[in-house]
């Protein structure tokens, strides 16, 4: 039978291996763009709003960060997370908390970034009437990511692709142990390096029909709260 | 209730406005008027405490101050989201709707709302702070006449309960109309000011005698 057509059957008939490995990497990027999504959206309207020496070059840093390699994040916090780590008391290496970690710290910046500039350019649009209005820094915020809300959907879309796509971060703080720790894209590489490709080649059409599918969802629920919200 | 004494703005080396005194006092509308750039829009601004003199000063009594964008910027949320969000205290959204003829569209999103429609919500949402004093920036430029009328009558019927309108425009006669004080600026500097029906009928400058007969001042 053609590789590509077990891969097809792998998925039709929900072989459970395939779909553990599903949900656990569906878990792991879900949770680490929620994180990412707390911390990197009141960071990028905190500096979208303020103004501090250094500010252009936090933008530039901030900016920078979008391009980090998943690699060096997977060392920095396997370094963290090891036994003579500063976080080794946790006992998180190899599990998929540390990969949740790993994952937030590659996408907070990516928030971040876009979250700054699209709260910095609503900014200017509504600076004079909030100013007329009296409305207070905390309010400030608040307004701005409300009506925000449907630039920063992308924001996030653009985090859970990075995410999702990932395999560096993940295979070295997770280690892809079978059943635990194994995501769509650690599976991806080490079955192709084995040459189990029906396997890899489902995972991957799992993949690409999941970040599909989120971009489509989110995609009508903008369109939909946008005839709503105006 | 506003006082300017000898105020000036400028913004790097133009000047805005050039040494300006004037006393904005209780009752009928104050207008503005001018030609574009004649310091109108940075008068409204410097009142509401928006921007600050460079040299001179303006003294306030008291009040409270709300103002309408010659261009609102509409909050992306409903009509009646948006005059909530303005509110000083207590819910008078239904009651400010139906004052700018608007209750139909009270969960219409206000972005979807036509121009005109729009500079009544502004207006309402500045009312929920429930001003003293009015400041209002070409409230009618760019609105076709059934709008135009629309907005003065809302205009005329927030007067007649008290709250001190200061409103600018190009327009005399909406100025004709509305004033009940008239203060003629150019190029930032005060060029006469006085009562609407002295002002119109026997103008004591020749700038203004100029501006009222139609003639371009440059």
């Amino acid at each position: 039978m053609p590789e590509h057509l077990s891969a097809l059957d792998l998925v039709l008939t929900g072989d459970p291996a395939l779909f553990a490995i599903v949900r656990l990497s569906i878990a792991v990027s879900f949770s680490a763009v929620l994180l990412a999504a707390v911390l990197g959206v009141p960071l990028g309207a905190a500096i979208a709003l303020s103004s501090f020496r250094g500010r252009d070059v936090a933008i530039v840093v901030l900016n920078a960060m979008m391009g980090l390699p998943p690699v060096v994040i997977g060392l920095v916090v396997y370094l963290a997370l090891s036994h003579s780590g500063p976080l080794g008391a946790w006992g998180l290496l190899f599990t998929p908390q540390a990969m949740v970690i790993a994952q937030t710290i590659l996408v907070t910046p990516i928030i971040a970034a876009l979250a700054r500039q699209t709260i910095e350019d609503l900014w200017l649009e509504y600076r004079d009437e909030l100013t007329a209005l009296e409305v207070g820094p905390m309010r400030r915020i608040a307004t701005l990511v409300w009506d925000a809300r449907f630039s920063l959907i992308t924001a996030l879309l653009a985090g859970f692709g990075r995410a999702a796509a990932e395999v560096g971060a993940v295979i070295i703080v997770g280690g892809n142990i079978d059943g635990f720790t194994r995501t769509m894209t650690t599976a991806i590489a080490l079955e192709t390096s084995k040459g189990d490709l029906p396997l890899a080649i489902g995972l991957g059409l799992v993949l690409i029909a999941i970040v599909v599918l989120v971009n489509a969802l989110a995609w009508a629920l903008r369109r939909a709260a946008e005839r709503l919200a105006g | 209730m506003i006082r300017f004494d000898d105020v000036t703005v400028a913004a790097g080396s133009v000047t805005l406005l050039d040494r300006l005194s004037l006393a904005i006092e209780p009752g009928p509308p104050t207008v503005l008027i001018g030609p574009n750039g004649a310091g109108k829009t940075t008068l409204l601004r410097l009142a509401m405490g928006l921007l600050a003199p460079t040299a001179g000063s303006v003294t306030r009594t008291d009040e409270r101050r709300a103002i309408v964008f010659q261009r609102p910027t509409m909050l992306r949320r409903s009509a009646a989201a948006n005059i909530r969000y303005a509110s000083a205290g207590g819910d008078r959204t239904r009651e400010l709707l139906a004052l700018v003829g608007l209750e139909h569209a009270a969960d219409r999103p206000a972005r979807r709302l036509s121009a005109g429609e729009q500079q009544r919500l502004a207006l309402a949402r500045a009312l929920a702070r429930d001003p003293t004093i009015l400041f209002l920036d070409e409230p009618t430029a760019s609105l076709d006449p059934g709008s135009t009328k629309a907005v003065e009558d809302v205009i005329r019927t927030v007067s007649a309960r008290g709250i001190k309108i200061v409103m600018s425009t190009h327009d005399l006669g909406e100025a004709r109309r509305l004033a009940g004080e008239v203060v003629l600026l150019h190029r930032g500097r005060l060029v006469e000011t006085g009562a609407a029906s002295k002002f119109f009928d026997a103008p004591r400058t020749e700038e203004a005698r100029r501006f009222i007969a139609g003639e371009l001042l440059v």
